[in-house]
């Protein structure tokens, strides 16, 4: 079989298929046309056909975050190739496993400014972790198992190779994975155990430490989530959690602090800046989180365990650096403790944790529901007390104010379950997300927590919905505005909404409709539980439009360029601290 | 006082890369993507059979920005090696210049005197210019075309810095 004459395309799917792969989400074009008739003539792979490519990759990265499995696509030259490049950056800055095969024109047309070419290569090369053109059908099979093994591998990514149309209509032989030898990007996956070892003494010794994790730990796998908590609890600290860490540690753990960063709780930043010791897993001290960097955490000593050695001291010098795979590490850091009989110092312990309690006697993220109103803070924490006890429950969101607020009100028992686009903060993401998510677990509970305006952005994908009757709810937060820009305009520029405004919105439940789902509407506080309700006893996709407070803004918030202890609480807080010229100049 | 971790150096960087189409651009694209310095770049293969090719980088930075660079570079996929030349012990460099000079009469002597001095070498000769090539460090060459600027400097070309670990380790 290995030797048997094929050609180019069905080469490519032989590789596919050896890679576990079972679903691709893609959008056909001319230069792909050979590969399309390739997956035309088979019954192993599925092909989920999007409407925009840009959709491809945001629902590829659901499918990868909601599985741990790569996500695939496919999409065709020039104009398809450019509409990939924002999942693509969105893929990197998130470290979400992709391969996306880019068609490409003939290679003797390349550089001539062919119809539908682009420098595919060229243009993707700073937005993935690596790429390829392949010029040889000889060259096809090696390739695409090397940018599987480098996308899932170490700090996973996304990966581009890009097919010319000739290659992948020449005949050749398949090479299958284990003929392949990966000499190349092999990282590092266990921690140097003398730096393990000096990580635990500093912790064990600590009167006032703080976790503080992230999305690495997601990506190292489900067991980094068990171990991390199992480490937590064996030690009796404070745990936070980043944006894209949420899940890796219980949420109901009464040792979780709640997220951390900008929009994250009193509690969890406060406990940043005042610790002694930090140990940070699988998390990068992106501007988010450190807010002004000088302020940032001074007194702590403080232990960095990434698998990418580019994420020590980039931002904050660190003074226990471990480079290795989060669950390797935290198993070596669990057994050390354990022989060392690490005795934390219960008395500093006691009033660490009495001092914590005080800040979350502020109840940061409290709010009144009152009036006619319903409040964004209520919808979700609604939407959270119908799911929570439910089985299969994954959650996307869009980019903005809703996704603050989904992030501080819906609790994540679990890891995988919660999809958002974090880095680049990309609007528009959670719709083709959900998609991904619905794809990979047909009968899970899939809610994209939305924004009027985010959803705007990849709405035609509605149509793809609709194709596959993928039952995803849409839980709309319309304020009509581009809530987050609304925000930023109030507190930063006077109250001067430029543009911020969304005029001339869909009626999303005529909309729903015409797409042949269901739209619902909720316009009164006692509406939403019985919208919920609803949504949830549908098998069929849901837009839920749920009216909320135009002027909520989403505290509590850390100013850019203030410190953690700058943090304002409510809208009361706003006039006594002006955000400084530096500021300013972040966003 | 400026503090030591604020101190911008000159570091001379070795990268063993696999010699592929775009690896420079790579290099180079993460360079001026993250807002490093180049000072000067060379690369060629340097082992055909193996297809390895080496690409030697001075840049300057904090040290907080040059163990990025590093760090940076060594996560490349085609990257099998990075190595800090001015941190890991001693190491030589060497630059290469052809420096072109048209005067006549004193001035024409002159510059012929003092390439004798810098032990560089006429490649070409004719009634009006010399090529001279000369070969050193960087602060060499640069005091020679600096010489050369009032006696006729017309063209410059230099490969910049190669550079290679004393001792018996290899990269």
């Amino acid at each position: 079989m290995a030797n048997e004459q094929m050609n180019g395309s069905e080469i490519l799917l032989k590789c596919l298929v050896d890679q576990d792969v079972t679903e691709i989400f893609g959008y056909p074009g001319g230069a792909v046309l050979p590969i399309y008739d390739a997956i035309f003539n088979q019954n192993a792979l599925r092909h989920i056909l999007v409407r925009q490519e840009a959709g491809a990759v945001h629902a590829a990265e659901g499918y990868a975050r909601s599985t741990g499995k790569v996500g695939v696509v496919l999409v065709t030259s020039g104009p398809g190739a450019t509409n990939v490049v924002t999942g693509l950056t969105d893929a990197l800055m998130d470290s979400i496993p992709i391969v996306c095969l880019t068609g490409q024109v003939p290679t003797h047309l390349i550089g001539n400014d062919a119809f539908q070419e682009a420098d595919t290569t060229g243009i993707t090369r700073p937005c993935t972790k690596h790429n390829y053109l392949v010029k040889t059908v000889d060259d096809l099979a090696r390739t695409v198992h090397e940018a599987f093994h480098v996308a899932r591998s170490g700090r996973p990514g996304p990966v581009v190779v890009d097919l010319p149309k000739d290659v992948v209509q020449a005949p050749g032989v398949y090479t299958p994975p284990n003929k392949v030898k990966l000499k190349r990007y092999n990282p590092q996956v266990k921690g140097d155990l003398k730096a393990i070892k000096q990580a635990v003494e500093l912790l064990a010794q600590a009167k006032k430490p703080v976790f503080y994790c992230g999305g690495g730990v997601i990506n190292s796998g489900p067991a980094a989530s068990q171990l991390l908590t199992q480490f937590v609890r064996l030690t009796g600290y404070p745990c936070t959690l980043t944006l894209m860490g949420l899940g890796a540690y219980p949420a109901s753990d009464p040792q979780f602090l709640g997220m951390l960063g900008m929009h994250g709780t009193y509690e969890a930043n406060l406990a940043m800046h005042d610790c002694d010791v930090m140990i940070c897993v699988g998390a990068r001290f992106d501007d988010r989180i450190t807010g002004k960097l000088d302020e940032f955490s001074p007194g702590s000593k403080k232990i960095h365990i990434d698998i990418d050695p580019s994420s020590i001291n980039k931002n904050v010098r660190v003074d226990v650096p471990i480079i290795g795979d989060v669950a390797h590490v935290l198993e070596d850091m669990i057994k050390i403790w354990k022989s060392e009989q690490a005795k934390p110092d219960q008395k500093a312990l006691k009033a660490w944790w009495k001092q914590i309690d005080e800040w979350r006697a502020k109840d940061c993220l409290k709010y009144t529901q009152k009036g006619d109103v319903i409040k964004p803070q209520y919808a979700i924490q609604r939407l959270y007390e119908a799911t929570k006890n439910l089985e299969d429950v994954f959650i996307t969101t869009e980019v903005g104010q809703h996704q603050m607020w989904a992030a501080q009100f819906y609790g994540f028992e679990e890891p995988n379950r919660w999809m958002t686009s974090g880095g680049l903060g990309t609007m528009g993401y959670g719709l083709p997300a959900a998609m991904g998510v619905q794809v990979a677990h047909p009968d899970a509970l899939v809610i994209d927590i939305a924004g009027e305006a985010s959803i705007l952005m990849n709405i035609q994908e509605m149509s793809t919905v609709a194709q596959y009757r993928l039952p995803v709810k849409i839980f709309i937060l319309n304020n009509e505005y581009m809530g987050m820009v609304r925000q930023w305009q109030e507190l930063l520029y006077e109250g001067r909404y430029a543009e911020s405004y969304m005029e001339s919105l869909p009626d999303f439940v005529k909309l729903a409709e015409s797409f042949g789902a269901v739209g619902l509407r909720a316009e009164k506080p006692g509406d939403v539980d019985g919208l919920i309700k609803e949504m949830l006893a549908i098998d069929k996709a849901v837009i839920a439009d749920v009216m909320i407070d135009k002027t909520e803004n989403c505290f509590p918030m850390i100013p850019a360029g203030a410190a953690h202890h700058e943090m304002l609480l409510g809208p009361g807080d706003e006039a006594e601290k002006p955000t400084s010229e530096d500021g300013m100049v972040l966003v | 006082m400026t503090p030591k971790s604020e101190i911008e150096n000159s570091h001379t960087i070795a990268v063993l890369v696999d010699n592929e189409p775009g690896v420079l651009a790579r290099v180079i694209g993460l360079f001026a993507g993250r807002g490093y310095n180049i000072e000067s770049l060379t690369v060629a293969e340097v082992a055909a059979g193996e297809n390895l090719s080496r690409i030697t980088i001075v840049t300057s930075g904090t040290p907080m920005i040059i163990e990025q660079i590093k760090a940076q570079l060594d996560r490349l996929v085609p990257v099998h090696k990075v190595s800090d030349l001015t941190m890991d012990g001693p190491a030589v460099e060497r630059e290469l210049a052809l420096v072109k000079v048209a005067s006549s009469g004193d001035k024409r002597v002159e510059s012929l005197r003092i390439a004798d001095i810098f032990r560089a070498r006429v490649l070409d000769s004719t009634n009006d210019s010399f090529v001279f090539e000369i070969v050193g460090d960087t602060g060499k060459l640069n005091a020679f075309i600096e010489l050369m600027e009032p006696l006729g400097l017309v063209d410059v070309s230099r490969t910049g810095v190669v550079a290679i670990a004393r001792g018996t380790g290899a990269l």
